[in-house]
């Protein structure tokens, strides 16, 4: 929006030797713009995570058979009736599939009050050469926070 | 009741119709004859919906179970807060909630409007009504959406399935209705601009005329925004109040383009530069605003909460694009008209400070919509989903946080046009310092964590920068008038309430910004405990909290089975008081259990810290109890800062009184009015 005045403006400093305010103001805005992208692109590196459904997650391993131990959101369906909880150690063991493979989950820590067996989930983790998905945070995604889960 | 709703939406939609032809035609060929038409259908299409409101509280309250809706959210011992609450604690529900509400609005538009700003009323009413249209298709085309509130079921249920317990708060009962009054309200301002656009009337009158609308949207968007991180924090157990979730994002993105435009309004009103800019960030907002009804709703992000997936998200989708479309074409074609009339002259002068300002507040606006948005655009160009997390959301947003807050302070009291170096001095000396000072303070205390140093030390400068203002026009009141202090205290808000309230908004700011740095230093722990057994948790401020298992004790409440779990918390070795702390099993009316077992957070808060317990479960048969023990400084501030935001956002709205200049300026507009009609004569 201001690139006409800008042109303008910096043939004017290439004549006199001096950077007028439009001309100083694009450099400090091109400044932030680019360290806000190296930031948003570092950073996308260092904590962006595959969201992945289990059998994307398993096509992964069959095309790269070293995909274990990555930092990982999988989307999936707990198997009902696969859920157990060891309360006093507060572990939750459970599998997760949606339909064409499944994986079991170890997971130590307060599951949200919305997790059952039946609902889905959103499990972040590593997947482990034991093939057990060792579970940092277990997400449950109630049908919405205004809609009660649909009884199956 | 269902009939006449359903009546009341068809009879709707048909006035939307009207409302929208009578009121572009009435605006292109300015027949007054249409424009009042245009009018009333507004008036009458607000009366419709109020109907249809109406209908489907009166079903609520009747418990008609036949109704789908009724049955899916309220149940016979649900409390009545909660009933009335259910007309949008669902999908169809807050449709027609949305509807209405728009609809409510335009007829304030329409009624209250200044005389000297009425010429853009037909636009108004017809985009309003296009709009109000738009959510009503939705509902009537249920055959495909499944969307209308009215509909009925086959049989009917002995009773219904009753509210999802964690709605049963009563920040929620708050917290929806007032995001959706801010998303709503924008639609106004928004027509306004596009009425601006289409009649060629690109003076800085348009501006004028939504000022206050732009406010209040903003107003009810920063209420909406606070009331859900209450909700969230009280009411989710998870210990925090942010999680940089996409549909909290959705809320957040229009508040910063409204914040970013509520600024760079006043350089046109001053300098008539950043017209472009100004009529882009409305547009934006408002595009931004139908985005995060759209997130909500169509399940194209997954989020915690939303709204089941649903087809209408596709009507969303498809308006979304449509609207955004035809808003920026029109933008586009207008674009000759907009050149502005002075160019940025110093670096060192309000306006720079302000282009950054609105730079870095649209900057965040784009990193958390690209961070919103990431599984979807990397889907599309690799196959693979990837998201990033509230780590990425602090990685990119803090630093770009800190140097808003910086502005902040620079913003208001760095001169127009070009700033002299003792103007620099005399405003920013003492100010400086005292961020200085407070930085030194913090890093002799032991304190060694960068962004909350910087924070605090940020907010130190802003403060001093706010209380300098009013201790330079408190005192010059003082001498000019002989007031006495707390009376020229008082006038100086009166004078002068934008610039005053404006700087209340940033105190709340900076209060929120300290608030914020606080999260950096949450403990926490958990624990298996026995009855007298204990944890302890040593605190931010070195203090050593023991928390104490007394016991578990089980109950019946009005809808529900509770297990409480009660810790004695002693501070110190020194008993400070007991914490309780809650998992309810809801049960319908004949007792069978209804959702999942929700969490009561045991909560004791003061302006230090909080200490937050949550009982996560409990051994079967025993009274072992599971803990998580939490300790959140400031967060009490968050709440607090929060309510000043609002309070500030309230004075600058006020009505009545307004700046001697504006006023002045009224009068002088009345003067030329008189010699007008005069010079008619």
């Amino acid at each position: 929006m201001y690139a006409h005045g800008h042109w303008s403006a910096s043939n004017q400093w290439l004549y006199n030797g001096r950077m007028n305010a439009g001309m100083k103001f694009t450099l400090g805005a091109v400044l932030i713009v680019g360290s806000v992208g190296y930031l948003m692109a570092s950073g996308v590196k260092q904590t962006g995570q595959y969201f992945l459904t289990p059998s994307e997650l398993s096509h992964k391993l069959a095309a790269d058979p070293t995909f274990y131990d990555v930092g990982m959101r999988v989307g999936a369906r707990v198997v009902p009736g696969s859920v157990s909880r060891d309360v006093p150690r507060q572990t939750i063991s459970f599998r997760v599939t949606d339909g064409s493979a499944t994986y079991p989950v170890v997971y130590r820590g307060i599951a949200p009050d919305t997790f059952n067996d039946s609902v889905e989930v959103v499990v972040e983790g590593r997947l482990q050469h034991d093939g057990v998905i060792h579970a940092t945070d277990v997400l449950a995604k109630c049908g919405s926070r205004y809609e009660s889960v649909p009884k199956a | 009741m269902t009939l006449l709703g359903n009546l009341a939406l068809w009879v709707a939609f048909l006035l939307g119709a009207w409302g929208a032809l009578t009121g572009f035609l009435g605006g292109a060929r300015g027949r007054a004859d249409l424009i009042a038409s245009s009018r009333h259908a507004a008036y009458a299409l607000c009366a419709t919906l109020l109907v249809a409101v109406v209908c489907l509280e009166v079903a609520l309250f009747r418990h008609d179970f036949n109704v789908e809706y009724v049955a899916a959210y309220t149940s016979r011992n649900l409390p009545t807060f909660y009933t009335w609450s259910a007309l949008y604690a669902g999908q169809k529900g807050s449709l027609l909630f949305w509807a209405t509400v728009l609809s409510l609005f335009g007829a304030l538009a329409q009624a209250f409007t200044a005389p000297r700003h009425r010429v853009y009323l037909p636009y108004v009413g017809a985009i309003t009504s296009l709009v109000v249209m738009f959510f009503l298709s939705v509902m009537v085309f249920s055959s495909i959406t499944h969307a209308n509130p009215f509909e009925r079921l086959a049989y009917t249920p002995v009773d219904g399935r009753g509210l999802n317990p964690q709605l049963q708060n009563p920040g929620m009962v708050f917290h929806p209705p007032m995001l959706y009054l801010g998303y709503i309200s924008i639609t106004i301002p928004f027509a306004f601009a596009m009425s601006a656009l289409l009649s060629k009337r690109l003076d800085a009158d348009w501006l004028v005329a939504i000022r206050k609308w732009t406010l209040l949207s903003w107003l009810f968007l920063s209420i909406g925004i606070c009331l859900g991180m209450w909700w969230a924090y009280v009411e989710l157990g998870w210990g925090g109040y942010w999680a940089w979730d996409p549909v909290e994002n959705a809320s957040f993105l229009p508040w910063l383009t409204m914040t970013a435009f509520l600024h760079s309004v006043m350089i046109q009103e001053k300098r008539g530069m950043l017209k472009k800019w100004n009529l882009g960030l409305i547009i934006g907002s408002w595009l931004l605003s139908i985005f995060g009804t759209f997130i909500t709703r169509s399940g194209v992000i997954a989020s915690v909460h939303s709204f089941t997936q649903s087809n209408v998200g596709y009507f969303f989708g498809g308006f979304l694009l449509l609207a955004g479309i035809t808003s920026f074409s029109i933008y586009a074609r207008r674009l000759p008209l907009l050149e502005a009339d002075s160019q940025l002259e110093s670096m060192v002068s309000r306006e720079a400070s302000f282009l950054f300002n609105n730079l870095l507040l649209v900057g965040i606006a784009f990193t958390v919509l690209f961070g919103t948005l990431l599984p979807i655009l990397t889907e599309l160009f690799s196959g693979t989903k990837i998201t990033v997390k509230a780590p990425w959301f602090n990685t990119v947003n803090i630093p770009l946080g800190l140097l808003l807050l910086l502005f902040t302070g620079i913003g208001p009291l760095i001169a127009w046009r070009r700033s002299s170096l003792p103007n620099l001095k005399r405003q920013f000396a003492a100010p400086a310092a005292a961020g200085m000072l407070t930085i030194l303070a913090l890093l002799a205390s032991g304190m060694r964590d960068l962004y909350p140093i910087l924070a605090i030390g940020l907010a130190a400068f802003v403060c001093t920068t706010i209380a300098q203002e009013f201790w330079r026009g408190v005192s010059a009141r003082h001498r000019q008038y002989g007031e006495a202090w707390l009376l020229a205290f008082g006038r100086l808000f009166a004078r002068n309430r934008r610039r005053y309230g404006g700087y209340v908004v940033h105190l709340g700011i900076l209060i929120l910004f300290i608030a914020f740095a606080g999260y950096a230093f949450k403990t926490e722990t958990e624990a298996t405990l026995r009855p007298g057994e204990s944890a302890s948790i040593k605190s931010p401020y070195g203090w050593t909290y023991t928390f104490t298992h007394l016991g578990i004790s089980q109950y019946n409440a009005l809808n529900r089975q509770v297990t409480a779990a009660t810790v004695e918390v002693s501070r110190n070795g020194k008993r400070v008081g007991l914490l309780t702390t809650e998992k309810r099993q809801h049960v319908d009316a004949e007792g069978n259990p209804t959702f999942q077992p929700s969490t009561e957070v045991g909560i004791k808060s003061d302006a230090r810290e909080d200490l937050y317990v949550v009982l996560a479960g409990v051994v079967n048969g025993t009274e072992q109890a599971v803990y998580r023990f939490t300790i959140n400084p400031l967060v009490w501030w968050v709440w607090y800062g929060g309510m000043i935001v609002a309070l500030g956002g309230l004075i600058v709205m006020w009505p009545g009184g307004g700046s001697i200049t504006v006023r002045r300026a009224q009068a002088g507009y009345a003067v030329k009015l008189v010699a007008e009609a005069k010079g008619t004569e």
